[in-house]
């Protein structure tokens, strides 16, 4: 683990360096692409309006995935009992609805619900909660039928067999599905904020870019990114946690 | 060194056994249909041990899953007990333990988890696991693998075990190992098994009837009975004949 973490320390201060150089050196205007030292200036003088709005974005983040995963596994679920019927109706649809750019429907969602949180959460779980339906949906069906067969010997009941059987299979997928979500959240978060906000890091971005300043947008990105890692990691920690036996190799066997 | 079966035919009181008569099973597939049993038959006393031999692809699975009722036969019938599956792969559940997965069939059938634990618990222990009634099948070896699953479809609690070459992929002295427990199991819980095998060595030594299947449509082209005492040994004179009748029936020449 800290090995890792130094080389991904390593690697992101040679891309800095590079860009930094990149900037200094005048390949592109600063209003344009500010140098990472402009950045990290503005990460500190602006930490304040930061930070609180920080808490906003983060608040619609954590509970949009929230929103999502709940929404999402119902439907996976619901799309694997219904293999002949509901399925081949839905999922079309569904690929269909990851196609639909989000800034066309933001405002409609502004004007049904608001500015509150309500509509940043729809939002968010509309960009968020595909992946976490097709991993799911892909360990709920991965189960090997003989597997069902035998159950069905031992007079299993259908919602037995997906208590003991296929919902501990696909816990592994919804893991899967939502590392992926945390990471297109934060867009859908910025998006659901520029449609129709006062607060959040994307509004700070909106209003920052719009000041010509740059450096201050460039930041509350960098934010925004270091959430999205700081989600995948606690995501992925939490499934070792849970999940001990999906990481298992078969290692040394007693006889 | 496990001395194989011990175990006589049990006396099953009232209980009728098994019998497939004159059964017949179609596939529809891309290609036409498929006849996987033709006029099969095959007929098990209570508590006796039945081998099915044959070639691959004789349908000797599908026999095994009519027994089980997951299929229904086109002409013929099938007269079972409620029979539980043994499958050649273990198909444990990786995020179980021993102790879990040997009391599925019975969670799965609707037994509390305390309750279907405290049953399947003195039998890990029989069976040399309980030193590892914690472990995850990653953590077990081929045959304590095996004979998890061997419990488990016990705890089923069926009359009759239907066993899809439960041995076939393990090596020569696990499975000789995992002779003798099966042999140990049926003599504390008498069943009446049927036993789909490729070992026609293991058919004899174990079993008290060898039904031989012919290729593709599958039916019984030979039913032998061993009636040869206990233990039997693979190099018995008595043994060898019989490996030898039941090869000639199979088509191969000696």
């Amino acid at each position: 683990m800290k090995r890792v973490a130094v080389r991904a320390i390593v690697l992101l201060a040679l891309l800095a360096g590079a860009w930094e150089a990149y900037v200094d050196l005048g390949g592109a205007d600063p209003l344009i692409l500010p140098a990472p030292h402009a950045v990290a200036h503005a990460l500190y003088i602006d930490r304040a309006l930061l930070w609180r709005n920080f808490l906003v974005t983060a608040e619609e983040i954590v509970l949009g995935i929230l929103v999502a995963a709940t929404a999402a596994f119902a439907l996976a679920v619901a799309l694997h009992f219904s293999r002949r019927t509901l399925r081949p109706a839905v999922y079309p649809l569904l690929v269909a609805s990851q196609t639909v750019p989000i800034p066309m429907v933001a405002p409609l969602f502004v004007l049904w619900l608001g500015f509150g949180i309500l509509p940043k959460l729809v939002v968010i779980a509309l960009v968020s909660f595909f992946s976490i339906v097709v991993t799911t949906l892909a360990g709920l069906a991965a189960v090997d039928p003989e597997l069902i067969k035998l159950m069905r010997t031992f007079d299993a009941s259908r919602a037995r067999i997906f208590r003991h059987v296929e919902l501990p299979a696909a816990l592994p997928g919804l893991f899967t599905g939502a590392k992926i979500a945390v990471v297109v959240a934060v867009i859908g978060a910025v998006f659901a904020e520029q449609a129709g906000s006062n607060a959040g890091l994307g509004f700070v971005f909106q209003q920052a870019i719009a000041q010509l300043l740059t450096a201050r947008a460039y930041a509350a990105v960098a934010i925004l990114s270091a959430f999205a890692i700081a989600l995948f990691a606690l995501l992925s920690a939490a499934e070792r946690l849970a999940l001990p036996w999906a990481y298992e190799t078969p290692g040394e066997h007693p006889r | 060194m496990v001395q194989a079966p011990v175990k006589e035919p049990f006396d099953l009181h009232g209980a009728v056994g098994l019998s497939v008569e004159n059964v017949t099973r179609r596939f529809q597939t891309r290609r036409g249909v498929l006849a996987a049993l033709e006029g099969m038959s095959l007929h098990a006393r209570a508590g006796e041990m039945v081998a099915v031999v044959g070639p691959s692809g004789c349908g000797k699975s599908t026999l095994l899953e009519l027994i089980c009722g997951l299929q229904r036969p086109d002409c013929g019938r099938v007269d079972s007990e409620p029979a539980a599956l043994m499958p050649q792969r273990d198909l444990l559940l990786p995020w179980l333990s021993a102790l879990d997965n040997a009391s599925l069939a019975l969670r799965v059938a609707g037994t509390p988890r305390r309750q279907a634990r405290a049953q399947a618990a003195p039998w890990l222990e029989r069976f040399g696991l309980g030193d590892f009634r914690d472990t995850r099948p990653a953590h077990l070896s081929g045959g304590m693998r095996q004979r998890v699953s061997l419990l488990r479809s016990l705890l089923a609690g069926k009359p009759v075990l239907a066993l899809d070459e439960p041995f076939a992929a393990l090596d020569a002295i696990t499975r000789h190992e995992m002779h003798g427990w099966l042999a140990r199991v049926l003599a504390a819980e008498p069943r009446t098994v049927v036993l789909v095998t490729h070992d026609v060595e293991e058919a004899i030594v174990l079993a008290d009837q060898v039904v031989v299947m012919s290729p593709r449509p599958g039916r019984a082209v030979a039913a032998i009975d061993v009636t040869l005492p206990r233990p039997r040994h693979a190099t018995d004179p008595s043994v060898v004949e019989l490996r030898d009748r039941a090869l000639s029936a199979l088509g191969v020449e000696r």
